[in-house]
């Protein structure tokens, strides 16, 4: 018999049930809460007169929706306001934890669950909201599920599920200098394609995976979903424990000890068998921008912007026609001759500390192009934001003309009043390039914070490797 | 829930590729507390030439005449034909909400993204996934017919052509008999109660910091 995938073991450690058909119910150790998803869900229970099944594994913020200026004023937008507000009506109802917004550890829900230590290796992990993949970089089994699942969870603490298939990405070589996690994801994603995960777990190993620090991993894992796969997930190594060890929720003492005991175990083994296996050359990927309005239609920076005449296949030429005049693109234009409108730096995927600092390394004492009518920060939580101000990050980014704002999901999807005006082009630092994303009309290039950084400097996009 | 067991549906074709949530139901609809009322607002951006906005009289708003939903010939439609990789991206069940909304009921796709492929499932929505070659085909004689209808039985897990063509699709028996039933997942996980105390117990024992 073949060894066990980090997949298996994880999913084994948590099955209540299961049925001769494969479907099974599964434990649910840590779920996160925001207040787009959640409403229904607690008005479900409230109609069902159901009660939470385990308050204390629950937290809640709320991020999607929050200001990221003049917070002192509270929600001006009566609609966004009743929707946090709910939130914190429905956690005091039924005795969740909340992060208001304005606790210093409120932030991105995927950013704050690895930030206190209330994600944890060896946990199911669950949100309502698809980039909660982000968690798999702890080795745990991380997932985005839909808000009825939200009220199962709440109501049962187990989800039903069915065992996905298992895919290993095996990142070869070593990422050259200011090529960074984002750029493999994103290479990745071009590879595989945006359906190329539909219906997998993945697991990212290889020696180009390892070698990158949590934070690192956490945007690797976050844009599993981008490539069509639920969870991502990462093995646990010293690196994850380094990481865990101290944080608020983490366990101490002889209970740490039995904990890491298990966390070590959880790696795939050297003769596991996967359903898939890809492998990447880390060593060959160039910094990566998206030109169209998926993230696999994607190209290095030293590329143009492809041909959809190329295309063999209809249905790719047809999209990415539509991208192109979505887009405002012409066909074979070199990527450093798009000119950007504006910067924005956040979201899940890029908004934590070590991504802060590698913009403002491209930063220092330069200053943003003239043409670029908006440039802005928009850290991961207000404890990212207090670390990057004690180092002096702030500075250099105001300096350098940017805008540094308070924590929540911002411009990446533009719930709140950050967006774009319709034709605007930005370079963004989260996960999504859709139509109207960042707002109606808006087009969006995925990038690396110092891509972006760079690409603010210049006014258009520009190898960051040339800095 | 409301069950699904067999339909006579007309087919309305969106001949695009990766069709994410955020162009099913735009995140400004999002702010809604609600579960329903996005019917109005399905693919509000391709649907309407202005800009939506949450709470807007959509019945004055202008229709985009090139829009495939907006055309005379697909009112009324049950059943939506698309292509590959529907409704990836967001976990947003407000996708799913907006289709059965707006009076959609079956979603016959090459593929269909994982999440949004379950949240079908919660909300009456049957997502049918047949092979690149029928799907072709259907698109074809979808736009030369008008009023081209389909059968879907649940049941017999088949479509029928208008020309009497049976076309058999795959299910999850689970997710089959809640469907055609109209059971929701709760009630059906808490007959296990008994088995999730006792993983619960003996997890508390195994795994001590996560009861914390």
């Amino acid at each position: 018999m073949s060894g066990q995938t980090l997949y298996d073991k994880l999913w084994q450690s948590h099955l209540v049930h299961s049925e001769p058909d494969g479907s099974a119910l599964l434990y649910i150790d840590r779920h996160l809460v925001h207040e787009v998803t959640s409403p229904q869900a607690f008005e479900g229970l409230r109609l069902a007169g159901r009660k939470v099944w385990r308050a204390t594994s629950a937290i809640a913020v709320p991020d999607h929706n929050v200001p990221t200026l003049n917070r002192e004023q509270g929600i001006t937008d009566v609609v966004s306001r009743l929707q946090v507000e709910t939130l914190g009506r429905n956690c005091a109802e039924f005795g969740i934890v909340e992060y208001g917004m304005n606790d210093v550890r409120q932030g991105i829900v995927h950013v704050i669950g690895p930030e206190q230590g209330l994600t944890l290796p060896g946990m199911t992990v669950v949100c309502g909201d698809s980039h909660t993949s982000t968690h798999g970089a702890f080795g745990a089994l991380a997932f985005g599920i839909g808000t009825s699942e939200v009220e199962h969870v709440l109501a049962t603490q187990c989800l039903v599920a069915r065992k996905s298939r298992s895919m290993r990405v095996w990142v070869t070589g070593q990422l050259g200098v200011g090529v960074t996690a984002k750029d493999l994801a994103l290479a990745i994603i071009g590879q595989v394609g945006t359906a190329g995960g539909t219906g997998y777990a993945i697991e990212f190993a290889g020696p180009a995976v390892s070698a990158l620090s949590l934070e690192g991993r956490m945007t690797l894992c976050n844009m599993a979903i981008e490539a069509g796969a639920r969870a991502g997930m990462v093995a646990v190594d010293q690196a994850t424990l380094d990481y865990v060890r101290g944080r608020p929720a983490a366990p101490t003492g002889p209970v740490w000890e039995k904990a890491e005991a298990w966390w070590r175990t959880l790696v795939s083994d050297e003769d596991a068998q996967f359903d898939c296996e890809v492998t990447v050359n880390g060593s060959d990927i160039v910094p990566q921008v998206t030109w169209g309005t998926s993230p696999e239609m994607v190209v290095g920076i030293t590329g143009a912007v492809p041909d959809p005449g190329d295309m063999l296949d209809a249905v790719k030429r047809s999209d990415g026609q539509r991208a192109l005049n979505y887009m405002g693109l012409a066909a074979r234009t070199p990527i450093t001759a798009i000119a950007v409108d504006k910067v924005f730096i956040g979201s899940c995927t890029n908004s934590r500390i070590e991504d802060l600092r590698a913009a403002a390394a491209v930063l220092k004492g330069r200053h943003k192009a003239a043409s670029v009518k908006l440039a802005m920060v928009v850290p991961g939580s207000g404890l990212i934001k207090r670390q990057a101000e004690a180092e002096g990050l702030d500075k250099l980014f105001l300096a350098a003309g940017f805008e540094w704002r308070e924590p929540g999901c911002s411009m990446c999807l533009a719930m709140n009043a950050d967006r774009l005006e319709p034709g605007e082009r930005c370079a963004a630092t989260s996960n999504r390039n859709f139509e109207g994303r960042q707002g109606a009309g808006g087009r969006t290039h995925l990038v690396s914070p110092a891509m972006a950084a760079a690409a603010a400097l210049a006014g258009h996009f520009v190898d960051v490797r040339d800095f | 829930m409301r069950a699904l067991t067999e339909l006579t549906g007309l087919v309305v074709p969106l001949d695009r590729a990766n069709v994410d949530t955020d162009a099913i139901i735009p995140k400004q609809f999002l702010k809604s507390i609600l579960r329903s009322g996005f019917g109005v607002n399905l693919f509000d951006a391709w649907r309407y030439l202005d800009q939506g906005e949450p709470g807007q009289d959509c019945s004055q708003r202008p229709l985009n005449p090139d829009f495939v939903l907006n055309q005379s010939r697909y009112q009324g439609a049950q059943v939506l034909l698309t292509r590959e990789n529907f409704g990836c991206g967001s976990s947003r069940e407000h996708a799913p909400w907006a289709i059965a909304d707006y009076g959609l009921r079956v979603l016959i796709a090459p593929s269909f993204a994982d999440i949004f492929y379950n949240n079908c499932f919660k909300n009456g929505l049957l997502p049918i996934v047949l092979p690149a070659g029928q799907i072709e085909r259907l698109f074809q004689e979808t736009s030369v017919h008008p009023g081209y209808q389909l059968r879907v039985d649940l049941m017999k897990q088949e479509i029928v052509t208008p020309a009497g063509e049976i076309l058999t699709f795959d299910v999850d028996a689970h997710r089959k008999l809640c469907l055609l039933n109209g059971w929701d997942d709760i009630g059906l996980t808490l007959q296990h109660l008994g088995e999730i105390r006792a993983y619960e117990a003996q997890r508390k024992i195994d795994a001590p910091w996560l009861f914390s």
